[in-house]
Protein backbone atom coordinates (compact mmCIF):
# COMPACT_ATOMS: atom_id res chain seq x y z
CA UNK A 1 0.00 0.00 0.00
CA UNK A 2 2.75 2.30 0.38
CA UNK A 3 3.61 4.38 -2.58
CA UNK A 4 6.24 2.90 -5.24
CA UNK A 5 9.33 4.34 -4.29
CA UNK A 6 11.50 5.96 -7.06
CA UNK A 7 12.94 3.31 -9.08
CA UNK A 8 16.42 4.37 -9.39
CA UNK A 9 17.40 1.05 -11.31
CA UNK A 10 14.89 1.76 -13.88
CA UNK A 11 16.39 5.31 -14.62
CA UNK A 12 19.47 3.64 -14.90
CA UNK A 13 18.70 1.09 -17.21
CA UNK A 14 16.57 4.01 -19.18
CA UNK A 15 19.81 6.35 -19.82
CA UNK A 16 22.34 3.54 -20.38
CA UNK A 17 19.79 2.40 -23.24
CA UNK A 18 19.74 6.01 -24.68
CA UNK A 19 23.39 5.97 -24.33
CA UNK A 20 24.06 2.94 -26.24
CA UNK A 21 21.48 4.08 -28.77
CA UNK A 22 22.94 7.65 -28.95
CA UNK A 23 26.94 5.96 -29.53
CA UNK A 24 25.46 3.42 -32.08
CA UNK A 25 24.01 6.16 -34.31
CA UNK A 26 27.49 8.29 -33.69
CA UNK A 27 29.04 5.56 -34.66
CA UNK A 28 26.35 4.76 -37.84
CA UNK A 29 26.87 8.93 -38.79
CA UNK A 30 30.58 9.39 -38.42
CA UNK A 31 30.90 6.10 -40.69
CA UNK A 32 30.05 7.95 -43.98
CA UNK A 33 34.07 9.53 -43.38
CA UNK A 34 35.14 5.57 -43.05
CA UNK A 35 33.24 4.55 -45.99
CA UNK A 36 36.06 6.65 -48.51
CA UNK A 37 38.82 4.62 -47.35
CA UNK A 38 40.40 2.41 -49.77
CA UNK A 39 39.84 -0.58 -47.94
CA UNK A 40 36.15 -0.07 -48.61
CA UNK A 41 36.06 0.26 -51.88
CA UNK A 42 34.72 -2.63 -52.82
CA UNK A 43 31.75 -2.06 -50.68
CA UNK A 44 31.48 0.63 -52.33
CA UNK A 45 31.02 -0.83 -55.47
CA UNK A 46 28.52 -3.27 -54.33
CA UNK A 47 26.53 -0.67 -52.71
CA UNK A 48 26.35 1.08 -55.75
CA UNK A 49 25.16 -1.91 -57.72
CA UNK A 50 22.44 -2.14 -54.94
CA UNK A 51 21.24 0.88 -56.02
CA UNK A 52 22.31 2.87 -53.49
CA UNK A 53 24.33 6.36 -52.53
CA UNK A 54 28.16 5.20 -52.83
CA UNK A 55 29.32 7.94 -50.55
CA UNK A 56 27.17 6.94 -47.37
CA UNK A 57 26.21 3.81 -45.69
CA UNK A 58 22.75 3.33 -46.49
CA UNK A 59 20.13 5.16 -44.13
CA UNK A 60 22.12 5.85 -41.20
CA UNK A 61 25.00 7.03 -42.83
CA UNK A 62 23.28 9.82 -44.51
CA UNK A 63 21.87 11.14 -40.93
CA UNK A 64 23.59 13.81 -38.92
CA UNK A 65 25.57 12.32 -36.23
CA UNK A 66 24.27 13.50 -32.73
CA UNK A 67 27.00 15.38 -31.84
CA UNK A 68 26.03 17.24 -35.04
CA UNK A 69 22.88 17.71 -33.74
CA UNK A 70 23.98 18.50 -30.92
CA UNK A 71 25.60 21.85 -32.08
CA UNK A 72 22.60 22.63 -34.29
CA UNK A 73 20.15 22.58 -31.08
CA UNK A 74 22.48 24.84 -29.26
CA UNK A 75 22.26 27.39 -31.86
CA UNK A 76 18.56 27.20 -32.41
CA UNK A 77 17.40 27.19 -28.50
CA UNK A 78 18.42 31.06 -28.35
CA UNK A 79 16.10 31.88 -31.56
CA UNK A 80 12.57 32.47 -30.11
CA UNK A 81 11.19 31.17 -33.72
CA UNK A 82 12.13 27.71 -32.28
CA UNK A 83 10.23 28.07 -29.04
CA UNK A 84 7.37 29.82 -30.91
CA UNK A 85 6.93 26.35 -32.91
CA UNK A 86 7.21 24.46 -29.66
CA UNK A 87 4.07 27.13 -28.64
CA UNK A 88 2.53 26.81 -31.84
CA UNK A 89 2.29 23.23 -32.44
CA UNK A 90 1.17 22.86 -28.14
CA UNK A 91 -1.08 25.14 -28.69
CA UNK A 92 -3.28 22.78 -31.32
CA UNK A 93 -2.45 20.10 -29.99
CA UNK A 94 -3.90 21.39 -26.84
CA UNK A 95 -7.25 23.09 -28.20
CA UNK A 96 -7.78 20.07 -30.76
CA UNK A 97 -7.09 17.88 -28.10
CA UNK A 98 -9.37 19.81 -25.33
CA UNK A 99 -12.09 20.11 -28.15
CA UNK A 100 -12.15 15.94 -28.73
CA UNK A 101 -12.86 15.41 -25.02
CA UNK A 102 -15.40 18.47 -25.09
CA UNK A 103 -17.58 16.71 -27.65
CA UNK A 104 -16.17 13.45 -27.43
CA UNK A 105 -16.77 12.21 -24.19
CA UNK A 106 -20.56 13.71 -23.87
CA UNK A 107 -20.95 11.95 -27.29
CA UNK A 108 -19.74 8.85 -26.43
CA UNK A 109 -22.00 9.01 -22.84
CA UNK A 110 -24.49 9.26 -24.85
CA UNK A 111 -24.19 7.23 -27.44
CA UNK A 112 -23.63 3.97 -24.77
CA UNK A 113 -26.54 5.13 -22.53
CA UNK A 114 -29.46 6.14 -24.75
CA UNK A 115 -30.71 3.80 -27.83
CA UNK A 116 -31.55 6.59 -29.41
CA UNK A 117 -28.86 8.61 -29.52
CA UNK A 118 -27.06 5.38 -30.71
CA UNK A 119 -29.68 4.17 -33.39
CA UNK A 120 -29.24 7.75 -34.81
CA UNK A 121 -25.36 8.60 -34.24
CA UNK A 122 -23.50 5.95 -34.42
CA UNK A 123 -24.10 5.05 -38.16
CA UNK A 124 -22.95 8.47 -38.90
CA UNK A 125 -19.79 8.58 -36.42
CA UNK A 126 -18.78 4.26 -38.16
CA UNK A 127 -19.29 6.14 -41.46
CA UNK A 128 -16.76 9.07 -40.73
CA UNK A 129 -14.43 7.38 -39.06
CA UNK A 130 -12.78 5.15 -41.01
CA UNK A 131 -11.59 8.54 -43.11
CA UNK A 132 -7.99 9.60 -42.09
CA UNK A 133 -7.98 12.87 -40.55
CA UNK A 134 -5.05 14.28 -42.57
CA UNK A 135 -7.56 13.39 -45.77
CA UNK A 136 -9.37 16.70 -43.76
CA UNK A 137 -7.06 18.74 -44.77
CA UNK A 138 -7.96 20.11 -47.35
CA UNK A 139 -11.20 19.93 -46.82
CA UNK A 140 -11.50 21.89 -43.57
CA UNK A 141 -8.91 24.29 -45.68
CA UNK A 142 -11.68 25.57 -47.37
CA UNK A 143 -14.14 24.97 -44.81
CA UNK A 144 -12.87 27.02 -41.74
CA UNK A 145 -11.81 30.87 -42.01
CA UNK A 146 -8.33 30.65 -40.74
CA UNK A 147 -5.28 28.27 -41.41
CA UNK A 148 -5.36 28.19 -37.71
CA UNK A 149 -8.54 26.71 -37.45
CA UNK A 150 -8.16 23.82 -39.94
CA UNK A 151 -4.82 22.61 -38.32
CA UNK A 152 -6.85 22.61 -34.86
CA UNK A 153 -9.83 20.63 -36.53
CA UNK A 154 -7.91 18.34 -37.86
CA UNK A 155 -6.30 18.10 -34.67
CA UNK A 156 -9.62 17.63 -33.14
CA UNK A 157 -10.50 14.40 -35.23
CA UNK A 158 -7.20 12.90 -34.58
CA UNK A 159 -8.30 12.26 -31.31
CA UNK A 160 -11.98 12.67 -31.38
CA UNK A 161 -13.02 9.14 -32.71
CA UNK A 162 -10.40 7.64 -30.64
CA UNK A 163 -11.67 9.29 -27.52
CA UNK A 164 -15.31 8.34 -28.10
CA UNK A 165 -14.44 4.63 -29.15
CA UNK A 166 -13.02 4.00 -25.85
CA UNK A 167 -15.89 5.53 -23.89
CA UNK A 168 -18.82 3.96 -25.34
CA UNK A 169 -16.91 0.98 -25.03
CA UNK A 170 -15.86 1.63 -21.23
CA UNK A 171 -19.65 2.31 -20.69
CA UNK A 172 -20.95 -0.77 -21.97
CA UNK A 173 -18.27 -3.18 -20.27
CA UNK A 174 -19.43 -1.90 -16.68
CA UNK A 175 -20.45 -4.99 -14.77
CA UNK A 176 -24.55 -5.32 -14.75
CA UNK A 177 -24.40 -6.25 -10.89
CA UNK A 178 -23.36 -2.46 -10.66
CA UNK A 179 -26.68 -1.64 -12.20
CA UNK A 180 -28.60 -4.37 -10.27
CA UNK A 181 -27.09 -3.64 -7.25
CA UNK A 182 -27.82 0.30 -7.36
CA UNK A 183 -31.36 -0.17 -8.75
CA UNK A 184 -31.80 -2.17 -5.66
CA UNK A 185 -30.39 0.21 -3.49
CA UNK A 186 -32.74 3.08 -4.74
CA UNK A 187 -30.54 4.59 -7.63
CA UNK A 188 -32.68 6.57 -9.53
CA UNK A 189 -31.08 6.69 -13.56
CA UNK A 190 -29.88 9.91 -13.28
CA UNK A 191 -27.99 8.96 -9.67
CA UNK A 192 -26.84 5.35 -11.55
CA UNK A 193 -25.18 8.07 -14.46
CA UNK A 194 -23.20 10.41 -11.64
CA UNK A 195 -22.64 7.26 -9.19
CA UNK A 196 -21.90 4.25 -11.48
CA UNK A 197 -21.53 4.72 -15.38
CA UNK A 198 -19.42 8.37 -14.83
CA UNK A 199 -16.75 6.68 -12.59
CA UNK A 200 -17.06 3.45 -14.20
CA UNK A 201 -16.49 4.85 -17.62
CA UNK A 202 -13.49 6.77 -16.02
CA UNK A 203 -10.61 4.42 -16.96
CA UNK A 204 -11.59 4.09 -20.69
CA UNK A 205 -12.00 7.95 -20.76
CA UNK A 206 -8.31 7.86 -19.36
CA UNK A 207 -6.98 5.41 -21.91
CA UNK A 208 -9.00 6.92 -24.70
CA UNK A 209 -7.23 10.06 -23.70
CA UNK A 210 -3.33 8.83 -23.98
CA UNK A 211 -3.96 7.45 -26.87
CA UNK A 212 -6.16 10.25 -28.69
CA UNK A 213 -3.03 12.40 -27.78
CA UNK A 214 -0.57 10.30 -29.43
CA UNK A 215 -2.90 10.40 -32.20
CA UNK A 216 -2.82 14.50 -32.15
CA UNK A 217 0.97 14.62 -32.32
CA UNK A 218 1.25 12.58 -35.50
CA UNK A 219 -1.77 14.12 -36.98
CA UNK A 220 -0.69 18.26 -36.24
CA UNK A 221 2.81 17.65 -37.36
CA UNK A 222 1.72 16.29 -40.65
CA UNK A 223 -1.38 18.85 -40.88
CA UNK A 224 2.05 21.60 -40.71
CA UNK A 225 3.80 20.43 -43.13
CA UNK A 226 0.95 20.08 -45.36
CA UNK A 227 -0.43 23.15 -44.59
CA UNK A 228 2.72 25.38 -44.55
CA UNK A 229 2.08 25.77 -40.92
CA UNK A 230 0.08 28.87 -41.25
CA UNK A 231 3.55 30.50 -41.48
CA UNK A 232 3.48 33.93 -43.67
CA UNK A 233 6.81 34.98 -42.70
CA UNK A 234 8.63 31.93 -44.14
CA UNK A 235 11.81 31.12 -42.39
CA UNK A 236 11.92 28.40 -39.29
CA UNK A 237 9.75 31.22 -37.14
CA UNK A 238 6.69 30.39 -36.23
CA UNK A 239 4.91 27.77 -38.10
CA UNK A 240 4.63 24.90 -35.25
CA UNK A 241 7.15 21.63 -35.15
CA UNK A 242 6.10 20.06 -38.18
CA UNK A 243 6.67 23.18 -40.31
CA UNK A 244 10.12 23.94 -38.58
CA UNK A 245 11.14 20.24 -39.78
CA UNK A 246 9.79 21.01 -43.40
CA UNK A 247 11.70 24.21 -43.77
CA UNK A 248 14.69 22.93 -42.26
CA UNK A 249 14.46 20.00 -45.14
CA UNK A 250 13.65 22.53 -47.70
CA UNK A 251 16.37 24.70 -46.66
CA UNK A 252 18.71 21.88 -46.43
CA UNK A 253 19.69 22.03 -42.94
CA UNK A 254 19.50 18.38 -41.62
CA UNK A 255 20.47 18.77 -38.06
CA UNK A 256 17.64 20.68 -37.41
CA UNK A 257 15.38 17.90 -39.36
CA UNK A 258 16.56 15.59 -36.56
CA UNK A 259 16.28 18.79 -33.84
CA UNK A 260 12.41 19.05 -34.89
CA UNK A 261 11.95 15.02 -34.81
CA UNK A 262 13.98 14.96 -30.90
CA UNK A 263 11.54 18.16 -30.02
CA UNK A 264 8.36 16.54 -30.99
CA UNK A 265 9.34 12.89 -29.38
CA UNK A 266 10.34 15.02 -26.10
CA UNK A 267 7.23 17.25 -26.56
CA UNK A 268 4.50 13.87 -27.02
CA UNK A 269 6.84 12.20 -24.06
CA UNK A 270 5.65 15.11 -21.58
CA UNK A 271 2.38 15.49 -22.86
CA UNK A 272 1.27 11.49 -22.09
CA UNK A 273 3.56 11.99 -18.72
CA UNK A 274 1.02 14.49 -17.81
CA UNK A 275 -1.87 12.99 -18.73
CA UNK A 276 -0.75 10.10 -17.21
CA UNK A 277 -0.28 11.38 -13.46
CA UNK A 278 -4.20 13.45 -14.26
CA UNK A 279 -5.36 10.13 -15.41
CA UNK A 280 -3.90 8.21 -11.81
CA UNK A 281 -4.97 11.32 -9.93
CA UNK A 282 -9.09 10.91 -10.75
CA UNK A 283 -9.05 6.91 -10.86
CA UNK A 284 -7.34 6.32 -7.11
CA UNK A 285 -8.92 2.94 -7.12
CA UNK A 286 -6.45 1.69 -9.87
CA UNK A 287 -3.54 2.96 -8.51
CA UNK A 288 -3.75 1.81 -4.89
CA UNK A 289 -3.79 -2.37 -4.34
CA UNK B 1 -18.99 -4.37 19.69
CA UNK B 2 -19.10 -1.31 22.26
CA UNK B 3 -21.53 0.05 20.15
CA UNK B 4 -24.39 -2.27 20.31
CA UNK B 5 -26.67 0.56 22.24
CA UNK B 6 -26.90 2.41 18.92
CA UNK B 7 -30.61 2.56 18.03
CA UNK B 8 -30.96 0.47 15.21
CA UNK B 9 -34.01 0.62 13.27
CA UNK B 10 -36.51 -2.13 13.41
CA UNK B 11 -36.37 -4.83 11.02
CA UNK B 12 -39.46 -5.61 9.27
CA UNK B 13 -39.03 -8.84 7.98
CA UNK B 14 -40.87 -10.44 5.27
CA UNK B 15 -42.32 -13.21 3.81
CA UNK B 16 -41.57 -14.25 -0.11
CA UNK B 17 -43.71 -16.80 -1.59
CA UNK B 18 -43.32 -18.09 -5.00
CA UNK B 19 -46.19 -19.70 -6.73
CA UNK B 20 -45.98 -21.96 -9.59
CA UNK B 21 -43.04 -19.44 -11.22
CA UNK B 22 -42.07 -20.58 -14.58
CA UNK B 23 -39.08 -18.89 -16.53
CA UNK B 24 -37.69 -19.77 -19.98
CA UNK B 25 -35.32 -17.88 -22.35
CA UNK B 26 -34.54 -17.90 -25.58
CA UNK B 27 -36.87 -17.67 -28.48
CA UNK B 28 -39.38 -20.19 -29.96
CA UNK B 29 -38.15 -23.57 -30.86
CA UNK B 30 -34.69 -22.78 -29.24
CA UNK B 31 -36.21 -22.23 -25.91
CA UNK B 32 -34.84 -23.47 -23.10
CA UNK B 33 -36.92 -23.89 -19.39
CA UNK B 34 -34.89 -22.99 -17.09
CA UNK B 35 -37.20 -22.78 -13.92
CA UNK B 36 -40.30 -25.01 -14.31
CA UNK B 37 -43.95 -24.79 -11.80
CA UNK B 38 -41.59 -23.56 -8.60
CA UNK B 39 -43.61 -23.76 -5.72
CA UNK B 40 -42.10 -22.75 -2.13
CA UNK B 41 -42.11 -20.19 0.61
CA UNK B 42 -39.23 -18.25 2.16
CA UNK B 43 -40.63 -18.08 5.47
CA UNK B 44 -40.44 -14.84 7.83
CA UNK B 45 -37.75 -14.34 10.20
CA UNK B 46 -35.81 -17.12 8.72
CA UNK B 47 -32.73 -18.24 7.57
CA UNK B 48 -33.38 -20.22 4.54
CA UNK B 49 -30.60 -21.64 1.95
CA UNK B 50 -31.44 -23.41 -1.40
CA UNK B 51 -28.93 -26.09 -2.26
CA UNK B 52 -28.86 -27.40 -5.67
CA UNK B 53 -26.42 -28.49 -8.59
CA UNK B 54 -24.77 -25.28 -10.34
CA UNK B 55 -26.37 -24.39 -13.45
CA UNK B 56 -29.48 -25.74 -12.31
CA UNK B 57 -31.16 -22.00 -12.18
CA UNK B 58 -30.55 -21.11 -8.98
CA UNK B 59 -29.02 -17.69 -9.78
CA UNK B 60 -32.56 -17.18 -12.29
CA UNK B 61 -34.57 -17.26 -9.64
CA UNK B 62 -32.22 -14.80 -7.65
CA UNK B 63 -32.46 -12.05 -10.84
CA UNK B 64 -36.57 -13.10 -10.44
CA UNK B 65 -37.01 -12.54 -6.55
CA UNK B 66 -34.97 -9.47 -6.51
CA UNK B 67 -37.10 -8.12 -9.24
CA UNK B 68 -34.55 -7.29 -12.59
CA UNK B 69 -36.69 -9.87 -14.18
CA UNK B 70 -39.94 -11.35 -14.36
CA UNK B 71 -41.97 -14.88 -14.68
CA UNK B 72 -43.03 -16.25 -17.30
CA UNK B 73 -45.87 -17.81 -15.46
CA UNK B 74 -46.53 -18.17 -11.83
CA UNK B 75 -46.30 -15.03 -9.42
CA UNK B 76 -43.80 -14.24 -6.97
CA UNK B 77 -45.53 -12.13 -3.69
CA UNK B 78 -43.49 -10.36 -0.73
CA UNK B 79 -46.08 -10.09 1.77
CA UNK B 80 -48.94 -10.49 -0.26
CA UNK B 81 -48.05 -8.02 -3.06
CA UNK B 82 -46.42 -9.19 -6.35
CA UNK B 83 -42.68 -7.82 -6.66
CA UNK B 84 -43.03 -5.13 -9.54
CA UNK B 85 -39.26 -4.60 -9.48
CA UNK B 86 -36.04 -4.18 -7.96
CA UNK B 87 -36.29 -2.40 -4.50
CA UNK B 88 -34.34 -1.89 -1.21
CA UNK B 89 -36.55 -4.28 0.72
CA UNK B 90 -35.02 -7.02 -1.32
CA UNK B 91 -31.77 -6.71 -1.33
CA UNK B 92 -29.01 -8.90 -2.96
CA UNK B 93 -25.41 -9.77 -2.24
CA UNK B 94 -24.08 -11.03 -5.38
CA UNK B 95 -21.49 -14.07 -6.14
CA UNK B 96 -17.97 -12.55 -5.36
CA UNK B 97 -18.11 -9.05 -4.74
CA UNK B 98 -20.26 -6.29 -6.40
CA UNK B 99 -18.73 -3.67 -4.35
CA UNK B 100 -18.43 -0.28 -6.43
CA UNK B 101 -14.05 -0.62 -7.01
CA UNK B 102 -14.15 3.41 -7.22
CA UNK B 103 -15.72 4.17 -3.95
CA UNK B 104 -14.20 3.11 -0.56
CA UNK B 105 -15.92 0.75 2.08
CA UNK B 106 -17.63 4.20 3.67
CA UNK B 107 -18.92 5.63 0.22
CA UNK B 108 -19.93 1.76 -0.44
CA UNK B 109 -21.93 1.15 2.77
CA UNK B 110 -23.74 4.80 2.33
CA UNK B 111 -24.67 4.31 -0.80
CA UNK B 112 -28.01 3.28 -0.90
CA UNK B 113 -28.88 6.19 1.74
CA UNK B 114 -27.57 8.80 -0.26
CA UNK B 115 -29.09 7.54 -3.57
CA UNK B 116 -32.61 8.27 -1.51
CA UNK B 117 -31.27 11.32 0.21
CA UNK B 118 -31.82 10.04 3.18
CA UNK B 119 -28.06 10.44 4.51
CA UNK B 120 -28.99 12.38 7.73
CA UNK B 121 -27.31 11.60 11.09
CA UNK B 122 -29.21 8.90 11.89
CA UNK B 123 -27.96 7.13 8.63
CA UNK B 124 -24.28 8.08 9.42
CA UNK B 125 -24.80 6.57 12.92
CA UNK B 126 -26.09 3.02 11.38
CA UNK B 127 -23.30 3.27 9.13
CA UNK B 128 -20.89 3.73 11.56
CA UNK B 129 -22.25 0.53 13.96
CA UNK B 130 -22.43 -1.57 11.07
CA UNK B 131 -18.61 -0.41 9.78
CA UNK B 132 -17.73 -1.40 13.73
CA UNK B 133 -20.04 -4.73 13.55
CA UNK B 134 -18.38 -6.01 9.94
CA UNK B 135 -14.71 -5.07 11.72
CA UNK B 136 -13.51 -2.70 8.69
CA UNK B 137 -13.14 0.40 10.84
CA UNK B 138 -9.65 0.47 9.85
CA UNK B 139 -10.61 0.07 5.96
CA UNK B 140 -13.13 2.86 6.23
CA UNK B 141 -11.53 4.46 3.60
CA UNK B 142 -9.84 1.52 1.55
CA UNK B 143 -11.38 0.66 -1.43
CA UNK B 144 -12.30 -2.62 -2.37
CA UNK B 145 -9.39 -3.76 -4.38
CA UNK B 146 -7.43 -3.10 -1.08
CA UNK B 147 -9.57 -5.18 0.69
CA UNK B 148 -9.18 -9.36 1.41
CA UNK B 149 -11.90 -11.14 -0.58
CA UNK B 150 -13.40 -11.91 3.39
CA UNK B 151 -13.85 -8.33 3.66
CA UNK B 152 -15.34 -7.21 0.71
CA UNK B 153 -18.08 -9.71 1.69
CA UNK B 154 -18.47 -8.13 5.02
CA UNK B 155 -18.24 -5.33 3.43
CA UNK B 156 -21.16 -5.79 1.01
CA UNK B 157 -23.04 -7.17 3.83
CA UNK B 158 -22.98 -3.93 5.58
CA UNK B 159 -23.76 -1.76 2.15
CA UNK B 160 -27.09 -4.31 1.99
CA UNK B 161 -27.77 -4.06 5.98
CA UNK B 162 -27.13 -0.27 5.96
CA UNK B 163 -30.78 -0.65 3.69
CA UNK B 164 -32.42 -2.63 6.65
CA UNK B 165 -34.25 -4.86 4.02
CA UNK B 166 -37.48 -7.03 4.48
CA UNK B 167 -35.14 -9.78 2.84
CA UNK B 168 -31.74 -10.73 2.44
CA UNK B 169 -30.62 -12.37 -0.53
CA UNK B 170 -27.64 -13.90 -0.75
CA UNK B 171 -26.16 -15.46 -4.14
CA UNK B 172 -23.07 -18.01 -3.29
CA UNK B 173 -21.43 -15.15 -1.29
CA UNK B 174 -18.68 -17.04 0.00
CA UNK B 175 -17.67 -18.61 -3.58
CA UNK B 176 -14.13 -18.18 -4.55
CA UNK B 177 -12.71 -17.67 -0.63
CA UNK B 178 -10.21 -20.05 0.26
CA UNK B 179 -11.61 -23.06 3.07
CA UNK B 180 -10.44 -21.28 6.65
CA UNK B 181 -11.68 -17.72 5.27
CA UNK B 182 -15.23 -19.51 4.60
CA UNK B 183 -15.58 -21.08 7.98
CA UNK B 184 -15.07 -17.88 9.22
CA UNK B 185 -17.73 -16.38 7.13
CA UNK B 186 -20.10 -18.82 7.90
CA UNK B 187 -19.92 -18.43 11.70
CA UNK B 188 -19.45 -14.56 11.59
CA UNK B 189 -22.62 -14.45 8.50
CA UNK B 190 -24.95 -16.66 11.14
CA UNK B 191 -24.42 -14.56 13.88
CA UNK B 192 -25.31 -11.48 12.18
CA UNK B 193 -28.51 -13.23 11.51
CA UNK B 194 -28.75 -14.57 14.57
CA UNK B 195 -28.84 -10.94 15.93
CA UNK B 196 -30.94 -9.19 13.47
CA UNK B 197 -33.73 -12.02 12.95
CA UNK B 198 -34.77 -10.64 9.39
CA UNK B 199 -35.50 -13.09 6.77
CA UNK B 200 -32.45 -14.72 4.91
CA UNK B 201 -32.43 -16.36 1.70
CA UNK B 202 -29.23 -17.87 0.63
CA UNK B 203 -28.31 -19.68 -2.36
CA UNK B 204 -25.02 -22.56 -2.20
CA UNK B 205 -23.69 -25.71 -3.94
CA UNK B 206 -21.70 -26.09 -0.67
CA UNK B 207 -23.54 -28.87 1.42
CA UNK B 208 -22.06 -28.17 4.42
CA UNK B 209 -22.37 -24.13 4.09
CA UNK B 210 -26.25 -25.28 3.94
CA UNK B 211 -26.31 -27.37 6.32
CA UNK B 212 -24.68 -25.34 8.93
CA UNK B 213 -26.83 -22.06 8.44
CA UNK B 214 -29.84 -23.02 7.07
CA UNK B 215 -33.16 -23.29 9.34
CA UNK B 216 -34.69 -24.43 6.25
CA UNK B 217 -33.38 -26.54 3.78
CA UNK B 218 -34.21 -26.15 -0.08
CA UNK B 219 -33.53 -29.00 -1.83
CA UNK B 220 -33.48 -28.05 -6.00
CA UNK B 221 -33.67 -30.75 -8.67
CA UNK B 222 -31.40 -30.23 -11.47
CA UNK B 223 -32.91 -28.14 -14.66
CA UNK B 224 -35.60 -27.03 -15.37
CA UNK B 225 -35.62 -26.49 -11.87
CA UNK B 226 -38.00 -27.50 -8.91
CA UNK B 227 -38.16 -27.76 -5.23
CA UNK B 228 -37.49 -31.26 -4.90
CA UNK B 229 -37.34 -31.49 -1.00
CA UNK B 230 -37.32 -29.43 2.16
CA UNK B 231 -35.57 -30.31 5.39
CA UNK B 232 -36.04 -28.74 8.36
CA UNK B 233 -32.82 -28.41 10.15
CA UNK B 234 -33.78 -27.97 13.52
CA UNK B 235 -30.21 -27.44 15.22
CA UNK B 236 -30.71 -25.03 17.94
CA UNK B 237 -28.74 -21.12 17.97
CA UNK B 238 -26.29 -20.13 18.04
CA UNK B 239 -24.37 -22.83 16.15
CA UNK B 240 -20.54 -23.48 16.37
CA UNK B 241 -19.33 -25.36 13.30
CA UNK B 242 -17.57 -27.88 15.99
CA UNK B 243 -20.79 -28.25 17.66
CA UNK B 244 -22.10 -29.43 14.32
CA UNK B 245 -19.54 -31.84 13.23
CA UNK B 246 -20.52 -33.72 16.22
CA UNK B 247 -24.40 -33.21 16.14
CA UNK B 248 -26.77 -36.10 15.17
CA UNK B 249 -28.82 -34.25 13.63
CA UNK B 250 -26.50 -32.15 11.68
CA UNK B 251 -24.97 -35.13 10.46
CA UNK B 252 -28.34 -37.16 9.78
CA UNK B 253 -29.74 -34.04 7.68
CA UNK B 254 -26.55 -33.88 5.42
CA UNK B 255 -27.16 -37.20 4.72
CA UNK B 256 -30.10 -37.04 3.84
CA UNK B 257 -29.52 -34.15 1.63
CA UNK B 258 -26.67 -35.79 -0.08
CA UNK B 259 -28.69 -38.56 -0.81
CA UNK B 260 -31.36 -36.57 -2.57
CA UNK B 261 -28.92 -34.64 -4.38
CA UNK B 262 -27.34 -37.78 -5.48
CA UNK B 263 -30.87 -39.45 -6.64
CA UNK B 264 -31.25 -36.36 -8.80
CA UNK B 265 -27.81 -35.84 -10.34
CA UNK B 266 -28.58 -40.10 -11.26
CA UNK B 267 -31.34 -39.06 -13.17
CA UNK B 268 -29.86 -36.28 -15.19
CA UNK B 269 -27.03 -38.21 -15.54
CA UNK B 270 -28.96 -40.97 -17.20
CA UNK B 271 -29.99 -38.06 -19.83
CA UNK B 272 -26.73 -37.58 -20.92
CA UNK B 273 -26.09 -34.00 -19.32
CA UNK B 274 -22.06 -33.62 -18.75
CA UNK B 275 -22.54 -31.34 -15.98
CA UNK B 276 -24.69 -33.71 -14.01
CA UNK B 277 -21.43 -36.44 -14.38
CA UNK B 278 -19.37 -34.01 -12.48
CA UNK B 279 -21.82 -33.09 -9.75
CA UNK B 280 -22.33 -37.37 -9.74
CA UNK B 281 -18.29 -37.94 -8.59
CA UNK B 282 -17.94 -35.21 -6.68
CA UNK B 283 -21.40 -36.08 -4.34
CA UNK B 284 -19.93 -39.53 -4.46
CA UNK B 285 -16.48 -38.07 -2.85
CA UNK B 286 -18.73 -36.11 -0.42
CA UNK B 287 -21.07 -38.89 0.61
CA UNK B 288 -17.96 -41.73 1.11
CA UNK B 289 -16.15 -38.89 4.01
CA UNK B 290 -19.51 -38.09 5.89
Amino acid sequence: MARRKFDSKALAKGLFSILVFLVLWEIGSRSKTWITAEAFSGFREALGALGFNKNYLPWVGAIPAPSEVVVAWGKVIVDPGYWQSWWMSGARVGGGFFAAMLVGIPFGLALAVSRTAHGIGFPVFELLRPIPPLAWVPASIIFWPTQELSIAFVTFLGAFYTIVINVVGGARSIDVRYFQAAQSMGSSKADIFRRVILPGTLPSIVVGSAVGMGITWEVVVAAEMISGGGSQSGGTSGGGLGFFIWNSYVGGSYEQIVVGMISIGIAGFISSELLRHFGKYITPWLRLR
Amino acid sequence: MTDNHVPRPVVASGEIAVRGVSKSYGEAHLSREVVKDCDFTIERGKLTVMIGPSGCGKSTLIRLLAGFEFPDRGQILLDGQPIKGPSRDRLVVFQESALFPWMTTWENILYGPRARGELNAQALEFAEFLLNKVGLREFRHKYPTQLSGGMQRRAELARAMINNPQIMILDEPFRGLDAMTKELMWEYYANLYEESGRTNFFVTTDIDEAVFLADRLLIMTNIPTQVRAVIEVDVPRPRRLADMVTSDRANAVKMEALAILHEEAMKSFSRGSKAAADFVEAYARRSAKA
